[in-house]
């Protein structure tokens, strides 16, 4: 089996507070996970202010500032890419075939500082 | 070259340089710098390089080159100081210290720079940015006012515009928006973005002339309209394209009607009592032969047919000689290419203007039953519009305090005011009469 492991958390918590962990510590957990064999892929995201969310509408391409923010919708799956910049991003995300019925947040993944 | 004297005279002709120039060569240092805070930095030190040694050494025969040399020249002294205390400072600074090896030079390219008006443009003008983030880092970046003016002119805090600036960058260098002309086959859909922000920012000053027309007498008022159209002209020069000549048509349309559109008491005048004569029949000229091109130059968009209804009245000695069927027409069109409830609105007082009120009334209510509609008060002012001209006394009081109730502008609120009273001492001399 496969699994996604998904990460929430409010921003300030997960950087501000004492409890908050530190990028060593989660990329020493995922060498850990890595060696166990057991890694696909894993990634830091960057905040939510650097969120842009496409839509396909009607044949058109709808892009706007911001994270998904709907609670009546789910997360249903996920795509990790390598593109040139948000540009071809966006594009790429227009066109997985879901953007036609939901929404795909494109977000801009981290470096963590280690 | 001459050299430059008297001083005050040439920091005059400095001010103009800035005034005429200091986009280009922003626009070009983000190219060269890759960053929009540096290149900013740069420009500000360029200039004051010039004003230091111009009054001895002339002008340069070419002050645009100059001005991005020396400001791309002092942005790479500045790294070099600095990259000790930049984490990746060494890779960076290699990154512009390399091409200076091969024999950098700053050639004077028309082409190249006005590409990178273009890259601005169409980067502050980014969809992924909000359409707040848009209109300020346009009027930032692309019109260079400042945080100060722009705050002044949507009636803001200057803390609030400059928040919104830094948070734009930030995302553009975070998320890579890339500075660019988007590639052909994502042209149009970028360039509608872009229109959409110069129409904005034209409606934007508009509306300001309605709530501030003299508002602060000791500020010097920013004319957005005026910067709107200035960025329309720009960048149709730079790349023609059917919309843009529209869109530029439509603002040099309506601002040539800027000087009939208030009494001197600040109230609006609607667009069949205004004094046609006020109207400025320079701009008038210029933007029907604008409609002309954009008409007969490819695909009619919804700026270009605005445009062309625009000019109809423009070119009309009153309302009611107004070809109406054919801006009844017009807006049929426009419904097809944009099937809004607001164009819908709009082909209906048309419509009342070639076959009556009474016609247009029957087909009213499936607009005041859209959702979309609710809270715009014109849709209210029309209905009571026709109910009036039919004397549905009654009827019309009610729309139109339904009207004002949800009207914002307070020249708005003045005409819709002036409406119900006289209705009401029609109504109460009619009842007197009785």
């Amino acid at each position: 089996m496969k699994y996604l492991c998904l990460v929430y958390s409010n921003e300030q918590l997960l950087h501000d507070s004492p409890q908050s962990p530190e990028d060593a510590e989660c990329h020493a957990y995922a060498e850990q996970v890595a060696q166990s064999g057991r890694m696909l892929a894993a990634e830091a995201l960057q905040g939510v202010a650097t969120a842009t969310t496409v839509r396909l509408r009607a044949g058109q391409v709808l892009i706007s500032d911001g994270p998904f923010a709907e609670t009546k919708e789910q997360l249903a799956g996920f795509y990790l890419i390598e593109a040139r910049d948000l540009n071809e991003a966006l594009q790429l995300a227009a066109g997985i075939p879901a953007a036609r019925v939901g929404c795909v947040e494109v977000r801009p993944v981290r470096q963590l500082a280690v | 070259m001459p050299l430059l004297q008297p001083v005050a005279d040439f920091s005059k002709q400095l001010e103009l340089l800035y005034q005429q120039h200091s986009r280009q060569v922003l626009a070009t240092l983000i190219r060269l710098l890759g960053d929009f805070d540096r290149a900013e930095d740069a420009l500000q030190e360029a200039f004051s390089v010039a004003l230091a040694q111009w009054p001895q050494s002339g002008t340069p025969e070419s002050p645009v080159a100059w001005l991005i040399s020396t400001g791309r020249f002092k942005a790479i002294d500045k790294m070099r100081r600095q990259r000790r205390f930049v984490a990746d400072g060494d890779a960076m600074l290699a990154q512009f210290v390399d091409e200076q090896a091969e024999g950098f030079e700053m050639q004077q390219d028309s082409q190249l720079w006005s590409d990178d008006y273009l890259r601005l443009v169409f980067t502050c003008c980014h969809p992924a940015l909000s359409i707040e983030a848009q209109l300020a880092l346009t009027l930032r970046e692309v019109c260079g006012l400042t945080t100060e003016q722009i705050a002044r002119a949507f009636l803001q805090s200057t803390s609030t515009i400059a928040q919104r600036i830094v948070r734009a960058k930030q995302k553009i260098k975070a998320a890579t928006i890339p500075y660019q002309v988007p590639a052909s086959d994502q042209l149009a859909p970028r360039l509608q973005a872009v229109h959409k922000v110069i129409y904005l920012l034209f409606n934007e000053g508009y509306s300001a002339d309605l709530i501030q027309p003299s508002a602060d007498e000791a500020l010097p008022k920013i004319d957005l309209a005026q910067q709107a159209i200035d960025m329309a002209k720009q960048l149709l020069a730079l790349q023609f394209d059917t919309e843009s000549c529209g869109l530029l048509a439509l603002l040099l349309l309506q601002h040539a009607r800027q000087a009939a559109r208030f009494t001197t008491a600040g109230q609006l005048i609607l667009l069949p009592e205004q004094d046609r004569s006020r109207w400025d029949q320079a701009l008038i000229a210029e933007g029907v032969s604008k409609v002309e091109t954009a008409l007969s130059s490819g695909r009619i968009g919804p700026y270009s047919l605005q445009a062309a209804i625009a000019a109809i009245h423009n070119e009309s000695p009153d309302s009611a000689s107004t070809d109406w069927p054919q801006i009844h027409a017009l807006y049929q069109l426009l419904y097809r290419v944009e099937p809004t409830p607001v164009v819908a609105l709009n082909q209906l007082v048309a419509m009342s203007m070639c076959e009556g009120p009474a016609a247009a009334l029957l087909q009213l209510p499936p607009l005041l039953q859209d959702a979309t509609l609710a809270q715009y008060h014109l849709l209210y002012a029309v209905a009571a519009d026709f109910h009036r001209q039919l004397g549905h006394h009654d009827e019309a009081i009610d729309f139109y305090r339904q009207a004002l109730k949800l009207a914002t502008s307070s020249a708005d609120q003045q005409f819709l005011q002036q409406r119900l009273c006289a209705l009401s001492e029609v109504k109460n001399a009619e009842h007197n009469a009785l």
